[in-house]
């Protein structure tokens, strides 16, 4: 088991993107929707940052600051998203959330 | 006296307990405030595989930003916002068809993997060593941040500018 190879952490990282799938179909909170794809985002970075340290080279880890950013803003903007629907709609479950379904 | 491998091997092992303990509890809680303080969990344990491959910097950004940051401003949303009525209800929709069908095709290659074992993969040739190790990862971060990337560096700081502005004008009651 041991040593610790690249084809570790990217395992890791395909299991971590698993979970953060199942979590997003399966879920109706849209707080915890949310917190997956926080979980996605994160098995991307470990993925990157594996590579980086594979290869001796920094731009994996640039391009992890890139998709910290991008969780950052995703996260702010979901949230104020959130807050104005349960303003409007009184719920948090997204399935209730229907008025484009047919 | 333990060799540096298995020393390594041991804390990869913990950190990944970590991520997949708390991811999994994260994604199966029926509250969001455990369902927040399993994601810290998990996000800890992520900042701690930075730390085994030297990204001293990544490890730091993942502590402020994420833990110290966006999982400040989750809490702080699940108490504004009134969960106890959507506590009581049903958790899970009737989805979990389709989330199997998603996760079966990258299930199967993880089982692969886990049975066969990570000698038998090479996933690819290791690189050279840079010419200026005598430098730290966050000023070898910074070197590539200022230079080589510079137009996306400031094309995410306007992200950034965009973000807050979106979210105050969604949150606030009105404008």
């Amino acid at each position: 088991m041991y040593p610790i190879t690249t084809a570790h952490y990217i395992a890791l990282s395909a299991a971590l993107l698993l979970i953060g799938t199942v979590g997003v179909l399966t879920r109706r909170n849209i707080v915890i929707i949310l917190m997956s794809i926080e979980l996605i985002l994160n098995a991307v970075n470990i993925n990157l940052v594996a590579f980086s340290q594979a290869f001796h080279n920094l731009n994996g880890q640039v391009f992890a600051i890139f998709v910290i950013t991008d969780a950052v803003a995703e996260a702010a903007v979901g949230l104020g998203i959130l807050i104005a629907l349960f303003r409007n709609k009184e719920t948090v479950l997204a399935d209730e959330v229907d008025l484009l379904k047919w | 006296m333990l060799n540096p491998e298995l020393t390594q091997a041991i804390f990869f092992y913990i950190f990944a307990a970590m991520v997949l303990g708390g991811a999994i509890l994260t994604v199966t809680r029926g509250s969001a405030v455990h369902s927040a303080l399993f994601l810290i969990v998990s996000l800890m344990g992520v900042a701690g595989l930075y730390l085994l491959q030297q990204a001293e910097f990544l490890f730091a950004v993942q502590i402020i930003l994420y833990i110290g940051g966006i999982m400040v401003l989750f809490l702080f949303v699940i108490m504004l916002v009134n969960l106890d009525q959507a506590a009581k209800e049903k958790q899970f929709n009737g989805q979990w068809w389709i989330a199997l069908v998603c996760v079966s095709l990258v299930g199967v290659q993880v089982f692969y993997f886990l049975s066969k074992g990570s000698g038998k993969f090479k996933i690819a040739q290791p690189g050279i060593l840079p010419a200026n190790l005598t430098l730290g990862n966050t000023e070898r971060l910074a070197d590539a941040l200022f230079t080589d990337y510079l137009l996306p560096f400031e094309i995410a700081s306007i992200l950034l500018l965009v973000a807050v502005v979106g979210s105050v004008v969604m949150a606030k009651k009105r404008i």
